[in-house]
């Protein structure tokens, strides 16, 4: 047998030139070499919904002869965070990752500019949420992420209509109607006032609403909206501390006397104990995507026929739902990014989009207004309409805790549960306003060390 | 005694020839080599996850909020001046002192019960009493969720069916911080019992008939004889449970995400939601270091006394 010896010189010789050759190779940045591409995407809870999205991918992929690959990574625990940290630091890892609505901002170092691909989006489907573009913008103004479809969501008010015809003579479905019928006076009277009027009826009777009070994102979410409602900023934009603020004070007595009205349990709640309180009969109304409305569905249906979403509470600053957007983010080290954005660019497209809100029983929320025609709201039952009114259709506008603070400080006063924080320390701790708002001024002073 | 291996005598011109051997292979023959390449495995498994990994957070420590500007121990300083760091080392310290003295009680208590048993079932005790260490901690929290639920407690079900008041075991500050000393015990407990028992074998009978001769009684044997005799295992023990208990963070994690109002926070939950949560990966590398310089000195005391007794013997 013919053997062919290879000396050390030569090996080291051959080496050299291969390395050099692929270092110096051009490289085809388009999505229509083939290629890999990978994605680290969140694991959806509504069974069905990863699928959807696998085969849209996969579609994509066979288009344009790109391999892909997902990886369905839990917010359980916390893991996609921790992957997508990981990952940052590694330099290394899936070429897309979906960030849940602050880590832009916390990656936006190692995330590749996309506003190519938002401008080809807006161009089609018009403009993108407020919020949404104050979470993804970088401090030069350049988007670090798309919005996604899978996993955005709002937290309006899921309510029991039975329980508030019963115990407050107040008819949801009439004051926020399935189809854009709305009576003005019926809305506007949903205020914060009408609410603690409600809520105190409906504890009296038993079935007392359940509002989170943990430091979890349900709590912060729907605290976030009471405070901007009542016009608290605690950072302005230019990094002034405004917490101290008649409007904070307002913000904080409104809240000693709702809590009395919520069951005792929900400084402990993490994001399942509004869902559960719901579904389990005892509760009158939580604020919640309309997960608690899917899983009654399939548990209680007795109390799903009876679920109606609709529009949080008017404050004197405004009508505000609490808004959690998801984002796509291309990493500066990915190996495929002219494909990635392809990719992300297909995913959102309203067609696409269309099958995810569907795929999901409306709980993914698109951030293009023009998407809130789908047929999906119109059609999940029971009862008929009943998340008609999730995506916002009046004058609620999107919000986020923090806002307006630059999101670095805002990243903080959300994830450090400060809002929720001070209304514990006031309700459950009876602590003094006064001492209260001292304290998150202390905080705010130190979320804003650069 | 030689630091060499002996070689077995060569003898004739061949074996003359062949032994003469080089620095690298005396060096490979001698014992301190060939312990150092046994070690080797475990020196790089430290070193790549446990050193590595430190030194990078104590890098990352002086960094500033966005990791690319050297501050030096401004993280620190400005940790100091924050009243919510300092409930957090005060949380911390409870939480760690109060699980591992509690752990340390029960587990010598048991320990002794379990000496005493007949030795025909004591295998099946020391099984059993061993089940809350080896199950995964996190599984087993989550079990214990469930049982202090804010709404649905079964403790509270429990307590509702013979007229008992209901006790906010994660909604009350108070209760939720004794909630997650109680399921750190629980976890724990079974290491001090298994290296207390261990110990409590290893006491000579001999010292314990003397006792006996003596006079002695049994609160006398356990002062004067089983606890001298143990010093050793008990500092060890405490030592390392103190390390881990001060860096826990499943139980907190799973129990209560650190509220209410933060007053169950401690080290490593309240690092992550300032590191990985809020993006100040700097700061959240400071606050899991605090304790380090502390443990340090705690460790270095008590592993000497422990020397310092091992030679004594």
């Amino acid at each position: 047998m013919k053997t062919t010896t290879v000396s050390r010189r030569k090996f080291i010789k051959r080496a050299a030139l291969a390395t050099t050759a692929a270092v110096a190779a051009p490289y085809m940045r388009t999505s229509y070499s083939a290629g890999k591409l990978t994605l680290g995407c969140w694991d959806h809870w509504v069974p069905g919904a990863n699928d959807t999205l696998t085969a849209i991918v996969n579609e994509w992929g066979a288009q344009n002869h790109v391999e892909t690959h997902i990886d369905y990574i839990t917010s359980v625990g916390d893991k996609d965070l921790l992957t997508a940290s990981a990952e940052a630091e590694a330099k290394t890892g899936h070429d897309i990752m979906q960030h849940r609505a602050w880590q832009v901002q916390v990656h936006r170092d190692v995330l590749e500019p996309v506003d190519d691909v938002i401008d080809r989006l807006v161009k089609d489907h018009g403009p993108i949420a407020t919020i949404s573009e104050y979470l993804a913008k970088d401090h030069h103004g350049k988007w670090k992420g798309v919005p996604t479809v899978v996993g955005s969501q709002v937290k309006p008010c899921c309510s029991r209509i039975d329980l508030y015809k019963q115990y407050c003579g107040v008819d949801v479905t009439k004051m926020f109607p399935f189809g854009d019928n709305r009576d003005k006076t019926l809305v506007d009277s949903w205020n914060w006032d009408l609410y603690l009027t409600t809520a105190e009826k409906l504890f009296k009777g038993g079935y007392p609403v359940g509002l989170p009070m943990g430091q979890t994102s349900d709590a912060i979410d729907w605290v976030g909206a009471l405070f901007r409602s009542y016009g608290a900023v605690f950072v302005d934009e230019k990094d002034n501390i405004a917490v101290d603020s008649a409007e904070t004070r307002a913000a904080l007595e409104y809240a000693q006397k709702l809590m009395k009205f919520n069951p005792p349990d929900v400084y402990a709640w993490d994001d399942a104990g509004n869902n559960k309180w719901l579904i389990s009969g005892k509760g009158s109304s939580i604020m919640n995507p309309p997960s608690a409305w899917s899983v009654a569905k399939r548990d209680n249906i007795k109390v799903a026929e009876q679920c109606w979403t609709h529009d949080m509470p008017r404050g004197a600053k405004g009508r505000f739902a609490p808004y959690l957007p998801f984002y796509y983010g291309v990493w500066t080290f990915a190996q495929n990014q002219s494909a990635a954005k392809d990719l992300i660019h297909y995913i959102v497209d309203k067609p696409q989009a269309k099958r995810q809100v569907q795929a999901s029983n409306g709980y993914d929320l698109p951030a293009f207004k023009s998407y809130y025609d789908f047929d999906t709201w119109k059609t999940v039952e029971p009862p008929k309409g009943t998340v008609y009114n999730y995506p916002p259709r009046g004058d609620e506008e999107l919000s986020i805790t923090g806002y307006p603070a630059r999101p670095d400080v805002a990243a903080q006063i959300y994830n450090q549960s400060l809002q929720t924080v001070m209304i514990g320390k006031v309700t459950q701790g009876g602590e003094k306003i006064d001492d209260v708002v001292k304290w998150a001024k202390n905080e705010c002073e130190g979320y804003l060390r650069s | 005694m030689s630091d060499t291996i002996p070689r077995t005598a060569a003898s004739g011109n061949t074996a003359a020839a062949i032994a003469r051997p080089g620095s690298l292979y005396r060096m490979s023959r001698q014992r301190s080599t060939i312990a150092f390449l046994f070690a080797l495995p475990l020196l790089v498994v430290i070193g790549g996850l446990i050193v590595y990994p430190g030194v990078y957070a104590m890098y990352l420590s002086t960094l500033n909020t966005r990791m690319n500007r050297f501050i030096g121990l401004g993280n620190y300083t400005f940790l100091f001046s924050r009243d919510t760091f300092w409930m957090v080392v005060e949380q911390s310290c409870l939480f760690a002192i109060t699980a591992v003295i509690f752990k340390a009680l029960i587990g010598i208590v048991t320990a002794h019960l379990v000496n005493n048993l007949p030795s025909k079932g004591q295998r099946k005790w020391r099984g059993m009493l061993l089940i809350p260490w080896v199950m995964p901690l996190s599984l087993s929290t989550l079990g214990w969720r469930w049982l202090l639920d804010p709404t649905y407690s079964a403790f509270n079900w429990l307590f509702a069916q013979v007229g008992g008041p209901q006790i906010g075991w994660l909604s009350d500050p108070m209760w939720a911080r004794f909630s997650a000393i109680l399921v750190n015990v629980w976890f724990g407990a079974p290491f001090f019992l298994i290296m207390y028992l261990a110990a409590l074998k290893s006491v000579p009978g001999e010292l314990y008939e003397a006792a006996s001769i003596d006079g002695a009684t049994a609160w006398q044997k356990l002062i004067h004889v089983t606890l001298p005799m143990m010093r050793n295992i008990i500092s060890i023990t405490v030592l390392f449970s103190l390390i881990v208990t001060f860096a826990n963070y499943d139980i907190v994690n799973v129990l209560t995400a650190g509220g209410p109002r933060n007053m169950t926070h401690v080290f490593a939950t309240w690092a992550f939601q300032l590191g990985i949560a809020s993006g100040d990966i700097p700061l959240g590398a400071s606050v899991s270091l605090f304790m380090f310089p502390i443990l340090g000195v705690c460790a270095f005391f008590i592993l000497r006394g422990v020397r310092q007794r091992g030679r004594e013997i």
